[in-house]
């Protein structure tokens, strides 16, 4: 029970670099990155603009790093970081922000605001000004495996039950594979489908494949928190495995912030390069799909669908192109959002809001700008690829009572394969 | 010299008839931006007119505003009324010197007590009895004494009036105007390097007419000689307002008589009426000769950052300014870095690796 | 009797541009040294989808448009932004006199845009600077996070424009004054520059560098 003030402002001291500075003295107050912030646009708060939430790093920079700000301080004229106004700002920087990145992609000046505000959270995180909510998340990954509690025992379960259903293999602990796959705790508790559907697309296109009972958690609670130490033991789960395991590529799943962790900041949280390949599922089936190695039905979904994209995926993972590649295989009345791609909205729940119980009537609020999305294009089906945009999403669909069903791509995909059958794959 | 009788008296002697008078007290009205009747009341108070003493003092000049006013190419009824004045004391064109001149000088004060006129040209030095002296007494001595019982001071060419050459940077006499000097009595400035002759005429006329100088602005100039730029009666205006400049001397744009502007003239901050009176009986102006207008009726136009540089230019850098300042900067920016760099290192040897028990309070 | 405009003006192009001149220099190598002698980022390890380097650059540029979709909801903004400065920096690097200053200073010169042009984009800038004032204090975002260097940073720019406009047409004031007041605020704004909000005129350069290359590297064009 460590955590201090000074602890936290020296975690904003040790970050605060080039760039940030560089950000900091650009910023000209325009508000462009509140308006591209779907908590501001639903609630017409200011304090939401995303910059705000940066304030007491800021100020910081200023009165310790720069002379002017130096100066000032010396005069009294620029105050104190408090414990109080770092209180006050857990909700801005925790509850308020899912850490989606629009704000970074409208900034005229070029400001990389999410990033600020991830570092950020080390700061609030190291004077124990991190929600509890969320350190139990943190708490129960480090030390169960997995954010939600999941054992093996439950994976196991969900396993057993999809290999009788399906009447596929799910090899477990091989060596030598080319995928090493990963779920997150949402799937297997909640969308467990995930885990089948794989299983088929995989024996249908030949892969070598694999699950590890060691390491098969893809989330990663200390990136949420903004903790790398933290991030970097979770991390290492995986790498320590997946190289003894020696797997060409290791599979992020349909969730969000697991990718990142991993595909991006994974080998700079350990200092050094994998001895494998990561990649996102959807990277991997458009790369089957491409090769030809992902045969699927002539019958194409003709409900009217479209495709949320996860942000930690999309904007932030640069997965664009291959879930349309891929829908337009399998559904014949594709929609795009009016903001799609990149520009797409954050489904709210991301970051750690969905862990967060307070942060509830903000998410929920938050949501309207998902369902104007919707309601816009008239559909009744939503196709996503990341477990926790989809439970955040299916919650609030219902409590704002819209009859629109929610499907993951992986599974969307695995319905229109042409299986065949075990005799003829093994010719 | 008599300065008994009126001039119109003296002009009928040299062959100027009442109807000269009133042409030539029309024009002069013109001139001075006067109401329409007052061409008539002007002739009326000319011809009327004592023939006033004249005390005119040379301090720190260069003559060459006597010169202007005296050179005449033809005999005009401005140079008549200048010969009308009684000269009774001026360095240059008396005959008199030494005792007899200042004898002059004093006796024209005594005999017309509060009658008398001082016109000066040149600076006064204030920083040293010993810079300019005349018979013995120092520039400042003399104004003062002078002009104690004058009806009004003239101070002609822009030293008198601003200061001029002698007070251009270095200053090292200490020059001043005129103005610095004298108080409490009617001034009127008549700046230029020199000014124009007919400027000093009007002027003259108006106060041998009315009693009292025309109408003057905050820097006491005549309002009717000096209230327009040149820039404003410029012929070459039009050239300037389509962007049409010379680019060097004698380049196709000089030849086509553009706008000097990027030759350095200053014409739009210069108040003189030079564009529309001209030089030399109305021949010609710089700027007609294809020079620009150096701005020689404004103060401190030798201290305005050089001739030929255009008038939105900056005046030289001194050579040191730019490597002095970004040393300056680097240093002060490189003691911050540094500082910011010893700050990081505490801060992070104070850092252990963070555990989650770490993120919770202990209260 | 008070000579204090053509002094004034004496000073603001002689004297006066030499210190703000100097300051400026100072301040802007203090500032940048300040900024960018803070640690870089080591390199990022993981593998790229695109090339980091080239991405950001073409976020510089890019980050003059707004991405889709953000027009519409801040059109004042960028209107009135893009408005603005492109008629300030027309104004400074193409008005005829003002050649002359590089001229003087550097030898360099370009040909002039016609006066008339000039008068369009002083006049749609001042318009466009007036706008954004107005959207500054009445937008609630733009009002809460606004500082007493917003404003001053505004008026900083604003008053050489209108001083400017104003000298132009020998409006209010007598043009030496005008021009005194011109060269005055444009010296001031030059000297305080570093120190102010509009510091952003360097800084926002590299600032979309960095985030371009970053998004530029995940295969993100920003």
């Amino acid at each position: 029970m460590s955590a201090t003030l000074e602890r936290g402002l020296n975690a904003f001291r040790n970050f605060l670099n080039a760039p940030a500075a560089s950000f900091f003295a650009s910023c000209v107050h325009c508000g462009l990155c509140a308006e591209a912030c779907l908590f501001y646009t639903e609630s017409r708060d200011p304090r939401l603009a995303p910059i705000h939430k940066l304030e007491p790093m800021r100020r910081l920079w200023e009165r310790e790093f720069t002379l002017l700000g130096r100066i000032q301080a010396m005069l009294g004229l620029k105050p104190e970081v408090t414990d109080d106004e770092l209180e006050q700002w857990s909700e801005l920087v925790f509850d308020t922000c899912t850490l989606c990145g629009r704000c970074s992609l409208v900034c005229p000046v070029g400001n990389d605001l999410v990033y600020l505000i991830r570092r950020m959270r080390e700061g609030m995180a190291a004077s124990g000004h991190a929600p509890a909510d969320l350190l139990g998340a943190t708490r129960r990954n480090l030390e169960k495996g997995s954010a939600m509690g999941v054992t093996l025992d439950t994976l196991m379960a969900q396993i057993r039950h999809q290999e009788e259903e399906l009447g596929v293999e799910i090899p477990l602990d091989r060596e030598g594979v080319d995928y090493m796959v990963l779920l997150s705790s949402m799937e297997i508790v909640q969308f467990p489908e995930y885990i089948g559907a794989v299983a088929r697309i995989f024996k249908q296109a030949g892969v070598t494949w694999t699950i590890s009972t060691q390491a098969f958690e893809a989330t990663n609670g200390g990136i949420q928190i903004g903790v790398p130490d933290i991030a970097r033991r979770i991390v290492m789960r995986t790498v320590e495995v997946a190289e003894r395991l020696k797997v060409g590529t290791v599979i992020c799943p349909e969730c969000g912030h697991g990718f990142r962790a991993l595909r991006w900041e994974g080998e700079d949280l350990i200092g050094r390069k994998y001895g494998f390949k990561v990649q996102h599922i959807l990277e991997v089936l458009d790369e089957l799909r491409a090769q030809g190695r992902l045969p699927l039905d002539n019958l194409r979904d003709d409900r009217p669908l479209t495709y949320h994209d996860p942000c930690q995926i999309v904007r932030r993972g640069g997965v664009i192109e291959q879930p349309r590649n891929l829908l337009k295989m399998v559904a014949s009345d594709f929609r795009e959002m009016a903001d799609h791609g990149v520009m797409n909205w954050c489904c709210g729940g991301g970051g750690g809001v969905s862990t967060l119980e307070r942060a509830e009537p903000w998410r929920v609020m938050a949501f309207k700008r998902k369902k104007e999305q919707i309601e816009h294009l008239g559909v009744h089906t939503l196709v996503t690829a990341c477990a926790n945009c989809r439970m955040v999403i299916e919650e609030d669909l219902d409590k704002y009572a819209m009859d629109i069903e929610v499907v993951g791509l992986t599974e969307l995909v695995a319905n229109h394969l042409r299986e065949t059958t075990s005799k003829e794959s093994q010719e | 010299m008599d300065t008994t009788g009126t001039l119109g008296e003296l002009l009928l002697t040299r062959g100027v008839s009442r109807r000269a008078m009133l042409r030539y007290g029309a024009a002069l009205a013109a001139a001075l931006a006067l109401p329409a009747g007052a061409g008539k009341a002007l002739a009326k108070g000319l011809a009327g007119a004592k023939r006033p003493s004249v005390i005119w003092l040379s301090l720190q000049e260069c003559t060459g505003c006597t010169e202007a006013l005296t050179r005449a190419y033809a005999p005009t009824l401005e140079q008549l009324i200048l010969e009308s004045i009684s000269l009774d004391y001026h360095h240059t064109l008396q005959a008199a010197s030494g005792s007899a001149a200042e004898e002059a000088r004093t006796a024209a004060m005594r005999e017309n007590p509060n009658g008398y006129l001082v016109v000066v040209d040149g600076a006064v030095p204030l920083g040293g009895k010993g810079f300019s002296t005349i018979a013995g007494v120092d520039n400042r001595t003399l104004l003062e004494e002078t002009v104690q019982g004058a009806a009004g001071v003239i101070a002609v060419g822009s030293c008198a009036a601003f200061g001029g050459l002698p007070m251009a940077h270095p200053n090292p006499t200490g020059a001043a105007p005129i103005s610095a000097v004298v108080r409490g009595k009617p001034l009127i400035n008549l700046p230029g390097c020199p000014p124009l002759p007919e400027v000093m005429v009007g002027v003259l006329a108006h106060f041998l007419a009315f009693g009292k100088w025309p109408e003057l602005d905050s820097l006491h100039r005549p309002r009717s000689y000096y209230g327009e730029t040149l820039h404003d009666r410029c012929y070459r205006r039009p050239f300037y307002d389509r962007g049409l400049f010379a680019e060097s001397f004698d380049d196709e744009g000089a030849r086509k008589g553009w706008c000097l502007f990027k030759l350095g003239c200053k014409g739009p901050v210069t108040y003189n009426a030079c564009a529309t009176m001209k030089w030399n009986g109305g021949v010609s102006f710089p700027i007609q000769s294809g020079h620009g207008c150096l701005g020689c009726s404004e103060p401190r136009f030798w201290d305005a950052g050089g001739f030929y540089r255009a008038l939105s230019a900056p005046a030289p850098l001194p050579k040191r300014v730019i490597p002095i300042a970004l040393a300056g900067g680097a240093l002060l920016g490189v003691g911050v870095a540094l500082s910011n760099r010893r700050r990081q290192d505490a801060s992070r040897a104070a850092t252990p690796v963070l555990q989650l028990d770490d993120l919770e309070r202990s209260s | 009797m008070n000579t204090i405009a053509s002094d004034l003006l004496i000073w603001a192009r002689g004297s006066g541009f030499h210190a703000a001149l100097a300051l400026f220099l100072v301040g802007i190598l203090w500032r940048l040294v300040e900024i960018y002698t803070l640690n870089h980022p080591r390199r990022c390890l993981a593998t790229p989808l695109k090339d980091g380097p080239s991405e950001g650059f073409k976020t510089v540029f890019r980050r003059f448009l707004p991405p889709p979709g953000m027009f519409m909801r801040a059109p004042v903004t960028y209107l009135g932004g893009w408005v603005f400065h492109a008629g300030f920096f027309i104004v400074l690097f193409f008005f005829a006199p003002h050649i002359e200053i590089f001229r003087a200073l550097f030898g360099i010169r370009w040909p002039a845009l016609s006066n008339p042009l000039i008068e369009l984009f002083t006049v749609a800038a001042l318009i466009a600077m007036l706008l954004v004032l107005v959207s500054r204090i009445t937008d609630p975002v733009k009002r809460f996070l606004s500082t007493f260097m917003d404003y001053f940073g505004w008026v900083l720019t604003f008053l050489p424009l209108l001083t400017g406009w104003l000298a132009w047409h020998e409006l209010l004031l007598p043009y030496t004054w005008s021009l005194a007041l011109h060269v005055l605020t444009a010296d001031l704004l030059l000297a305080l520059l570093p120190f102010t909000r509009l510091l952003h005129g360097v800084t926002a350069f590299p600032s979309r560098w960095y985030t371009g290359v970053w998004f530029g590297r995940k295969g993100v064009q920003s």
